[in-house]
């Protein structure tokens, strides 16, 4: 049996489970799954059943919360103490982290038990999960197809009903297109709104750590328990406690939802226009009016995005040196030697120790990794700052504008996750160009800052899911659940499972 | 614009990372495809915009001056390539 998290914290507060008794269930249903879809990097059996057991005997002592004994994953960005912590590379392939992220503290003070660490694409950088250096993910509704990504383990786990919830993060569309690819709902927040504190760093002004899950109830409920403020981070906002379930139930008479006609031309797969129709009629017959409204410049968001971004990457993960923690190549002595000797001037030569820098780094990175360093060390070396960064940086304000003229007009927007289904594994190749012109959707709610929710609306031609997304201005996660919510009382896209 | 082969040992020089001469090539070809993408911002006119660092315009908050964290040198050192006698190791840097 598996369960919702609503489901699953029901049964354990009638006392007709146990969370050992449920941690045991899911960690079979993992490992039968490992070997099709590869959606974990680890699994520790131990640890999580000590966790269960924890959260069992709280229970007995009368302590238990709502969510006590319920097993989620977690993605493998997220430092967790005593868990490998990769996220999806090689650099990090022994880190053990000597410390809990602010989301992970909050859920194991929450009582949730983690049942693993879902795989990803390395540093988050991708939109399939084929760029993990653990190998792809495969989709649960066709194993030939991506789950996306970056955090395509968390929605293939929950898609193929492996954890009733997982973390995620979300920088240019990381949760919200794998989710619209594995047919299960994911919420990114508000900027601010989720710690990053321990969430290792890919480009801190867009990355947002957000819940996947079957319902939006249960994001409502994971994002309860995620969302708070944390001083570790200095962009945490500090904000009143929210309950995001409140307003689940509230009728959707009188929401205004816009429809920018730039997300709905020329690029947008006819199958996956028509799921979104669909969707549409679906929300007007349930008192939403549908609006059109234009978002004239959503085409800058992939340029914008791809300087921004790669430009804090490049910063970011400058610490992974080879010295504090992370890998260190054992190759640096021959290069040293070899490169030196090679140098014509002196300039070009490099010292031991940049010698160790550079092969640790080159032999840690995957190359998307390296493509998005080495482009954000350009665009930010003395000569460019101005013509790629800070141009970026206002075109960055100018798509802001244009989402805050849109909201003048609706309550919500409705746009698709991405232009297509999920592609199959290895079809974009090698090509970063296409897979970031697959982004062209979800980057402008980055670049705004703005929330974001994405939930099952039926499938494509070839069987693969649909996802709508709904974006909403800031702090409206209550109001974005409640809408996806309502859907979700409607219709059963997202009750329908892959068969394993 | 396009990158040339230079450019790129010397970008990947500045990013601490090293690219062979047998990738060198692939290595520019793909970041040229990636300029020519981003390429597009120079037509936009930003005359007059404020450069948007953030997605919310907070202030930095300040916090009192006293020491919060705990000393966990052996837990943190105990994922370090290389340590001695609670320091790192590093490669010889003086001669």
């Amino acid at each position: 049996m598996t369960y919702t998290l609503k489901q699953a914290a029901d049964l354990l507060a009638a006392g007709k489970t146990s969370a050992v008794e449920l941690a045991s269930d899911y960690l079979a249903r993992i490992e039968a799954a490992q070997g099709a879809l590869n959606a974990f990097i680890t699994v520790d059996r131990e640890l999580t059943l000590a966790m269960a057991r924890k959260a069992d005997a709280s229970r007995a002592a009368g302590n238990a919360g709502l969510l006590t004994g319920v097993p989620i994953a977690h993605k493998d960005i997220f430092c967790a103490e005593g868990w490998k912590t990769t996220c999806g590379s090689k650099m990090l392939e022994h880190f053990v982290s000597p410390y809990d992220a602010g989301v992970v503290e909050r859920c194991t003070a929450a009582g949730l038990v983690t049942l693993g660490r879902t795989n990803m694409d390395e540093f988050a950088m991708g939109s399939s999960n084929e760029n993990s250096a653990y190998g792809a993910v495969r989709n649960p509704w066709d194993r030939d197809a991506v789950p996306g990504g970056s955090s395509g383990g968390s929605a293939a786990a929950v898609a193929a009903r492996l954890a009733p919830a997982a973390t995620a993060t979300d920088t240019g569309g990381s949760i919200r297109q794998p989710a619209a690819f594995c047919g299960v709902t994911g919420l990114k927040p508000t900027y601010g709104v989720v710690s990053r504190y321990g969430m290792v760093a890919y480009a801190s002004s867009l990355d947002q750590g957000g819940p996947i899950a079957q319902t939006a109830e249960d994001c409502a409920l994971m994002l309860n328990v995620m969302a708070g403020h944390d001083v570790r981070d200095s962009t945490s906002l500090e904000m009143a406690k929210e309950d995001y379930s409140r307003d689940l139930n509230q009728p959707l008479k009188g929401l205004r939802i816009g429809m920018p006609r730039e997300y709905f031309g020329a690029g947008l797969a006819a199958d996956v226009a028509a799921a979104i129709e669909s969707a549409l009629a679906e929300y007007r017959k349930l008192g939403a009016e549908v609006v059109e409204i234009s978002l004239p410049r959503t085409e800058l968001a992939i340029p914008a995005y791809y300087v921004i971004a790669p430009a804090e990457a490049s910063s970011n993960l400058s610490r992974f040196d080879g010295v504090r923690y992370g890998h260190r190549s054992q190759n640096y002595e021959a290069y040293f030697e070899e490169h030196n000797k090679e140098a014509k001037e002196e300039k070009e030569k490099v010292t031991l120790l940049e010698a160790m820098y550079e092969t640790s780094r080159a032999e840690g990175f995957g190359w998307e990794v390296k493509r998005r360093i080495l482009t954000g060390a350009y665009v930010l070396s003395h000569g460019y700052y101005d013509a790629y960064y800070l141009k970026a940086q206002k075109v960055r304000r100018l798509l802001s504008e244009d989402f805050q003229a849109g909201f003048g007009q609706c309550d919500l927007i409705a746009a698709p996750a991405a232009p297509t289904v999920a592609w199959n594994l290895g079809e974009k190749g090698d090509d970063p160009i296409a897979m970031y012109l697959a982004d062209i959707y979800t980057l402008g709610v980055n670049l705004a800052g703005l929330p974001g929710i994405a939930h099952p609306v039926g499938f494509g031609a070839n069987g693969r899911p649909v996802g709508l997304q709904l974006i909403g201005n800031y702090f409206s996660e209550a109001r974005l659940l409640n809408a996806a919510h309502q859907f979700q009382q409607a219709t059963d896209w997202h009750t329908r499972a892959p068969a394993l | 614009m396009s990158l040339t082969q230079a450019d790129v040992r010397r970008i990947a020089r500045l990013a601490r990372l090293q690219v062979n001469d047998t990738e060198v090539a692939e290595v520019e070809q793909k970041l040229n495809g990636i300029f020519g993408l981003i390429e597009q911002l120079k037509a936009i006119d930003t005359e007059g915009v404020e450069p948007m660092s953030h997605a919310r315009d907070v202030a930095l908050r300040l916090r009192e001056d006293v020491a919060t964290e705990t000393n966990r040198r052996a837990a943190f050192q105990a994922v370090a390539p290389a340590v001695e006698d609670g320091l790192y190791l590093v490669p010889k840097v003086i001669e």
